[in-house]
């Protein structure tokens, strides 16, 4: 679909476009898991390690496997370590020590 | 375009649309969790439509490299410590770079025919070629960097800027050197050696490009190569005709140009100045020149406990000395403590606090502390007039007010205004200059307190102190 080097330049313009307008709105708070977060989705990369997998030469292949062993740590351990750091951002209700061992309203009655 | 080829570029919408409303999520950390589900959830349905449309498919290649890597990246974001967070961000920047230049190099091998060795004259070939010859530049770069800065931020290589006689010479002459074979390899007349060479020379340059930066501007550096990744992958969607590729590299660039923008100006200084001024190189000069006259006098756990009792509003500093002791949980107990006897306490984070971007937040995020009480520069400094106690942590550069004034290192960089406080106790190792590499007035004044030590232990001992007061 992207053979057209024009509707592939309009897609990266308007999606750069989007990403300004998106990313602006993240508060300085959660800088690092925006970070780690979309760190994570350029291991998109292993899209283009699946097809260059399937290459002939052998070269292109080993260099497709690397690729695919690199883009998934990437993506696996940037969602995973992202959902940790998030895990732990509360809001002040839910800040005791034992955290979620306190929904409200079982306050000991 | 066939039906198979129709759903796999729909699947591709999904999963962008994902990707965005995942990163929308973001902008609250209500909504953020579910934001980087979604985001994993579109990365899933990307590589399920990419497997599915795919006509040939080395299944023991994929799944091998699949369980490596997903082996390796569980581990690794399940152990890691929050505050070995900036080098671990900088190690996946760089596989997420490698992953982009192993597919450019792939794609390049796969047609040499066509891209090597002769002259590229058909607009597609051409368009595939400069996007490989961007892929593997920007990729072999992002990789090379970001492992020198893991090993800065993981205290493996020296945090300190590495500089010697004609470095910007030699970097300005290799830089230049890559470009010229960036546009022989873009001709298609180049051989797979000078391919090599070009690929060998982006890897050089990564590292000598982050070895001259220096600790305190890691932020920056980590920011930009997060930037990078993505431009590489974005160059790779380039390459296979992929908009899936286009689209999440171009999100992920945004990201990064948008954190690095944001570090700059936190810092009041220009990318370039960041990148090549070798910021913090020669502090042995200034730090002597302020050492000579005047000491500050240092006080006691003890002393600071009076003032505490008195207190009743109090805005904790961190700096990069709190991540380095691994002080946070004792500053959260300081502030179970304080609140318990009717002390407000608050905590404010100047942007470029630390090691990344939000470094200091994730670390007060660890040790419970709500993420309310995390108030940003702009709203806490018109609040420090009316503040009991400010205790600067482990910070220095970032509360210097020389900043205000014009000729220092730091001027015009936006800063905490602790020095309006009431009180103001710094707890710090010693008296030497921070990254800057300039003395602190803040450390001198009448209402300033210096407790030296390490971060936790005087901070365990101020809990101590105000226990027994």
């Amino acid at each position: 679909m992207l053979d057209e080097p024009a509707v592939a330049l309009t897609v990266l313009v308007l999606s750069l476009f989007v990403g300004i307008e998106v990313i602006s709105k993240v508060p300085p708070l959660l800088h690092t898991p925006l970070m780690s977060g979309s760190n994570a989705i350029s291991g998109i990369a292993i899209v283009g390690a699946l097809i260059a997998v399937a290459s002939d030469g052998l070269a292109s292949q080993v260099a497709g496997l690397l690729a695919i062993i690199f883009a998934s740590i990437n993506a696996v351990g940037g969602f995973l370590v992202t959902n940790r750091m998030l895990a732990m951002f509360r809001p002040a209700g839910r800040s005791g020590r034992s955290g979620r061992k306190e929904p409200p309203g079982e306050g000991g009655s | 375009m066939s039906a198979g080829e129709t759903w796999l570029q729909l699947a591709y919408l999904a999963s962008a649309v994902l990707f965005i409303l995942g990163l929308r999520g973001l902008s609250s950390a209500r909504s953020a969790r579910r934001g980087n589900g979604l985001a994993a959830l579109g990365m899933l349905v990307a590589v399920a439509a990419t497997l599915a449309a795919q006509d040939v498919l080395r299944w023991e290649w994929i799944l091998a490299g699949a369980i490596i890597g997903a082996s390796i990246g569980v581990l690794a974001a399940t152990r890691v410590q929050m505050t070995a967070m900036p080098e671990m961000v900088a190690l996946l920047n760089g596989f997420g770079g490698a992953a982009s230049a192993l597919v450019a190099g792939a794609e390049l091998l796969e047609a040499r025919a066509d891209l090597l060795n002769t002259p590229v004259l058909d607009m597609a070939l051409a368009v595939k070629l400069v996007a490989i010859v961007f892929g593997s530049t920007i990729g072999s770069i992002t990789l090379t960097g970001s492992l020198i800065a893991f090993g800065k931020l993981s205290g493996r290589l020296g945090g300190a800027p590495l500089v010697y006689a004609g470095q910007r010479i030699v970097n300005a002459l290799l830089g230049a050197g890559l470009l010229l074979l960036c546009v022989w390899v873009g001709t298609g007349n180049a051989s797979l050696l000078e391919y090599a060479a070009l690929v060998g020379l982006a890897l050089l340059l990564g590292v000598l490009l982050v070895v001259p930066i220096g600790g305190a501007d890691m932020p920056v550096v980590i920011s930009l190569l997060n930037s990078y990744s993505g431009l590489a992958a974005c160059a790779t969607g380039f390459v296979l005709g992929n908009s899936g590729l286009v689209i999440s590299g171009s999100l992920v660039g945004a990201s990064g140009l948008i954190l690095t923008r944001i570090m700059c100006e936190a810092m009041n200084r220009s990318l370039g100045n960041v990148l090549f001024g070798a910021f913090g190189a020669a502090p042995e000069a200034a730090a002597a020149a302020a050492g000579g006259g005047a000491s500050a006098k240092g006080y006691t756990p003890e002393d600071a406990a009076v003032i505490f009792g008195n207190a009743s509003s109090c805005v904790v500093v961190p700096g990069y000395g709190m991540a380095v002791a691994q002080a946070q949980h004792a500053v959260r107990e300081l502030m179970d403590l304080l609140e318990n006897r009717g002390v407000e306490v608050q905590f404010a984070v100047h942007p470029v606090a630390g090691r990344m971007p939000g470094h200091m937040n994730v670390l007060l995020a660890e040790a419970r502390v709500p993420y309310e009480k995390l108030v940003e520069m702009d709203d806490i400094n018109p609040q420090f007039p009316e503040t009991d106690v400010a205790l600067v942590i482990g910070a220095n550069d970032v509360v210097n007010p020389l900043a205000r004034e014009e000729g220092s290192a730091v001027s015009g960089m936006p800063i905490l205004d602790v020095d309006r406080a009431r009180h103001v106790f710094v707890i710090k190792r010693s008296m030497s200059p921070g990254f800057a590499g300039i003395q602190n007035p803040l450390f001198f004044n009448d209402n300033t307190m210096m407790i030296f030590g390490d971060a936790k232990g005087r901070v365990l001992a101020l809990v101590d102190a105000i226990k027994q007061y």
